[in-house]
């Protein structure tokens, strides 16, 4: 079961994300582009996923345990550290480079678009020597 | 600075779906729906791999079905191919060091008034603004 609700909240998010314009790099760098074309559009898609997610989220976690699997799986860590910095840092480096973060460059596979693909191959190798450069510390 | 291109009711329901599928995945399975990490393990580790990939598939399909409602989905990325190199590695080596991206953090994190989620949001809202001003793309 816990295999059809996985592929089940992946297909919502996959349609949020095309019905919010996520999918579109050049939306989302319309979002950064504060100083000049301005398109802030993105905040609000912020703004709807947080006031559905937020409030029933802390609702829902009243309960013991979730529907089909064991135990919540939540981060509990509280620390701001250096690797928090650096990495969001970067990330913010990255999506403002391509327009693209992990979830919309997932979605966009079915574009068929080669620069997507690039983009997707090179993520999954930052994954995995993040990893490294995680595991080292 | 101008307001362009704003699509505020197309983003807000997109953000709705996202935030409801990321409840889904919360009540059912237990798990925070922050893509960076569910693409990352997906790789690195065992632990819940094929839920995982079938989230990721439901990523794909996502976009997929809304075509078949016979709707054109915009997606423009005309970056140089370097750009979507760097890009990629970086939002790849970022989210993995600092443990989320968009979704995990600017979404779920700020949702459960995480305090590392608000500075990572911050730090990569700031680092993508600042690179689009460079850039100037």
């Amino acid at each position: 079961m816990l295999k059809l609700s996985s592929l089940i909240s992946g297909i919502i998010f996959g349609l949020g994300l095309t019905i919010s314009g996520m999918v579109n790099p050049e939306k989302v760098l319309g979002f950064l582009n504060i100083f000049d074309a301005w398109d802030p559009s993105l905040m609000f898609v912020m703004i709807g996923a947080i006031l559905i997610f937020s409030p029933l989220h802390f609702i829902f976690k009243r309960k013991s345990r979730p529907i089909f699997a064991k135990n919540f799986v939540v981060p509990s860590n509280n620390n701001i550290d250096k690797n928090l910095i650096i990495g969001a840092v970067m990330f913010g480096a990255g999506w403002g480079l391509s327009g693209l973060c992990p979830g919309p460059a997932i979605s966009s596979i079915s574009f068929l678009n080669t620069s997507v693909y690039l983009f997707v191959l090179f993520m999954f190798l930052g994954f995995y020597l993040g990893n490294i450069i995680q595991s080292r510390k | 600075m101008n307001i362009i291109n704003f699509t505020p009711v197309s983003a807000f329901v997109g953000g709705s779906l996202i935030g409801f599928a990321a409840f889904l995945f919360f009540a059912f399975n237990g798990r925070i729906a922050g893509v960076s990490s569910i693409a990352s393990n997906s790789i690195i580790k065992n632990e819940n791999r094929f839920d995982n990939i079938l989230f990721l598939l439901g990523l794909i399909i996502g976009p997929i079905l809304y075509s078949l409602s016979g709707k054109e989905i915009e997606s423009v990325l005309t970056n140089s191919l370097p750009l979507i190199i760097i890009g990629g590695l970086l939002v790849g080596i970022g989210t993995k060091i600092g443990n989320g991206c968009t979704s995990g953090h600017g979404v779920c994190g700020v949702s459960r008034f995480s305090i590392r989620s608000i500075v990572a949001t911050i730090a990569f809202i700031i680092t993508g603004v600042i690179t689009v001003l460079i850039f100037g793309i």
